[in-house]
């Protein structure tokens, strides 16, 4: 355990130097001088000259690379060519939003996509079932911010116009202020990023409940007299779940990626919102900064992944 | 039986593609959706047949006629079509022309990810030992990155284009359909058919392209049937958020980017519907026939389980 624990953390580390490699070396053959974005269009040479030894970009790229990385380990990402604050804080403002987001999406697409799944493996071939294989196929195919922009006309705009208010237009509320107005924000949003990735996993879970559902021991139980719920959901679901954490896994990628989209659809402050911003500004600490943090979510969310994976299914153990 | 009786029948054999085609034609929802893929195919190619038709090209801004005085894109009437966007451009020349960059960007970036994937996944899976770990590791490695970010910073290293939408879609598309081919090559290359090869003197390029690649067939069509609308929907993505194609030429997730700036659409709702419905229609029309695609060609794999199972189940309640 502790042996595959360190195997799985030092893969983490890896991924975020190639992260961290990548994203700098990007900037650096990059055309555009951050010297020049810093001072201005009206900085004299001497000025650009001042600003790049400030910043440490007369030295030798791999010094630089290094000063970098020792900087980034202690949390110290450099400052916003923007306003010259530090990205650490820029990005730890923007952190509620996303997180409140994302978690609450996983929470969402788990409780829909199980229960699709297994409701559609159990009646295989039944209008239940093309049912399930019908919400699998549209989620699937639907466009997070094309779903999005289709429910705020349908589920705010239309209801506003009717002369009531169903869902509010979009916007962050802090958790701390009011959780129900927080709830109430975030509704939408997630429902929109849950209800695309809830296909995959209703797919995932009609297929090993299909499989699960042919066993022996399934047999078993309901000889020995267990209920359907019982067999259905302790035994059945028990066995076709360490797949689905698995998936859980890799689509933490996806998941970043839709959430990006979603803040911009719903007008959330949230980082991939400041990541959009960051691009459109050329605001290179910023985007260094978002990358890396994102790849640590990814990183640390799969760490944890693996860690649930070795508790679920004893025959990793 | 007697012979007259085989000869009345008229047996006549058929291939495997022969096979395939007859299972695919017979199924129903795989038929509608090659329907709409040729609909898009075909919208895309007439697309500057409709933009004489209708004496609009799809970049030229109609502020007297396409716009109300007070500025708000006009909805669908009789001169345009399917309404106007905020310049007062025709949303249906515009739909056309950009069917071209969604249907060009994801076969194009489906077709030469599914390239990397076979090039990686073959080499991978015949070699193994170190070859394999360090190829394994890589794919563990793009799989594991935040790629929409990587690919926000590349784009605004670079700069946007078309090539380097192409470029970004491949690169963090191959990654899992490189793993899976790399799994079927491992478990292919242990088989006696692969050993006469060599013992009959083939060197491994010869065994990975002539005995081990035909075998992947199935696999890699349907992968690369399924890709083709996730890398319309990724294109999509970054023109929506103003990474990928460059304004003014015209791309669904430009024009649903249009929509969006401003909120734009909840006032005229053609402008999300349109595009978004297109998008949508497209994807849903690939993702079907991948399926259909994936039962034709291997009907043992999902159908035939599926009443395995069944009958499984039927037995084992009484």
């Amino acid at each position: 355990m502790i042996k595959f624990l360190l195997r799985r953390i030092s893969f983490g580390v890896g991924v975020l130097l190639a992260l961290s490699l990548f994203v700098f070396f990007l900037f650096f053959v990059a055309p555009g001088d951050p010297a020049a974005m810093i001072g201005g269009e009206k900085a004299s040479e001497t000025q650009l000259t001042q600003i790049r030894k400030n910043l440490g970009l007369d030295r030798p790229l791999p010094e630089q690379y290094v000063r970098f990385l020792g900087k980034a380990v202690t949390g110290d990402l450099g400052f916003s060519y923007r306003n010259q604050q530090p990205v650490t804080k820029i990005i730890m403002r923007r952190v509620p939003a996303t997180l409140s987001l994302v978690i609450g999406a996983v929470v969402l697409w788990l409780a829909i996509g199980i229960p699709i799944g297994v409701m559609s493996a159990r009646h295989p071939g039944t209008l239940r079932d093309r049912l399930g294989q019908a919400f699998i196929l549209v989620g699937l195919s639907f466009p997070t911010f094309v779903l999005g922009m289709m429910a705020l006309y349908c589920l705010y705009f239309l209801p506003r116009q009717a002369g009531f208010t169903l869902f509010p237009a979009g916007g962050y509320k802090a958790f701390t202020s009011d959780p129900l107005i927080w709830a109430w924000h975030l509704a939408l949003p997630w429902m929109t990023l849950a209800l695309t990735i809830a296909a995959v996993y209703a797919r995932l879970t009609r297929g090993q409940m299909l499989e699960v559902m042919g066993e022996d021991y399934i047999r078993t139980a309901r000889a020995k007299g267990a209920t359907e719920r019982t067999v259905v959901w302790k035994h059945g679901m028990r066995a076709a779940l360490t797949p689905l954490v698995t998936q859980l896994g890799s689509d933490i990628a996806l998941l970043l990626g839709g959430a990006i989209v979603i803040e911009q659809v719903f007008g959330l402050q949230g980082v991939g919102a400041l990541a959009v911003q960051a691009v459109n500004n050329q605001d290179r600490p910023i985007i260094i900064g978002v990358v890396l943090l994102g790849g640590l979510f990814i990183v640390v969310a799969n760490i944890i992944v693996d860690v649930l994976y070795v508790l679920l299914d004893p025959r990793v153990r | 039986m007697s012979e007259t009786a085989v000869e009345e029948t008229d047996v006549v054999q058929r291939g495997a593609l022969d096979l395939t085609l007859r299972r695919l034609r017979r199924d129903r929802a795989s038929m509608m959706a090659l329907g709409i893929i040729v609909c898009v195919i075909l919208l895309a190619v007439l697309a500057p047949w409709i933009a004489t038709l209708t004496g609009h090209s799809p970049i030229e801004q109609f502020r007297e006629t396409g716009m109300t005085p007070a500025g708000i894109p006009v909805g669908p009437n009789a001169e345009f079509w399917l309404g106007t966007d905020q310049l007062g451009r025709d949303v249906l020349v515009r739909l056309a022309y950009g069917a071209r960059i969604s249907l060009l960007v994801g076969v194009l970036a489906s077709l030469a990810a599914s390239l990397v994937a076979i090039v990686v996944g073959l080499t991978a899976g015949y070699f193994g030992g170190l070859v394999d770990i360090i190829l394994s590791r890589v794919i563990d490695l793009v799989m594991s990155v935040p790629f929409l970010l990587c690919a926000l910073a590349l784009v605004s290293a670079l700069g946007p284009s078309i090539l380097l939408s192409v470029a970004v879609i491949v690169f963090f598309s191959w990654a899992p359909m490189a793993r899976v081919i790399r799994g079927q090559v491992i478990s292919l290359s242990r088989q006696e058919f692969v050993q006469a090869s060599r013992a009959l003197g083939a060197g491994p390029l010869s065994i990975m392209v002539v005995d081990i690649l035909p075998n992947l067939a199935v696999p890699i069509i349907v992968y690369t049937t399924m890709q083709i609308p996730s890398s319309i929907v990724f294109e999509a993505t970054l023109s929506f958020l103003g990474m990928g194609i460059v304004p003014p030429t015209p791309s669904w997730g430009g024009m649903l980017a249009d929509a969006s700036s401003n909120s734009l659409y909840l006032i005229a709702w053609w402008m999300v519907f349109v595009p978004g419905l297109a998008l949508l229609m497209t994807t849903l029309a690939f993702n079907i026939l991948g399926d259909g695609l994936r039962d034709a060609l291997d009907p043992k794999s999902s159908r035939m389980a599926r009443n395995l199972k069944r009958q499984k189940k039927a037995a084992s309640k009484p």
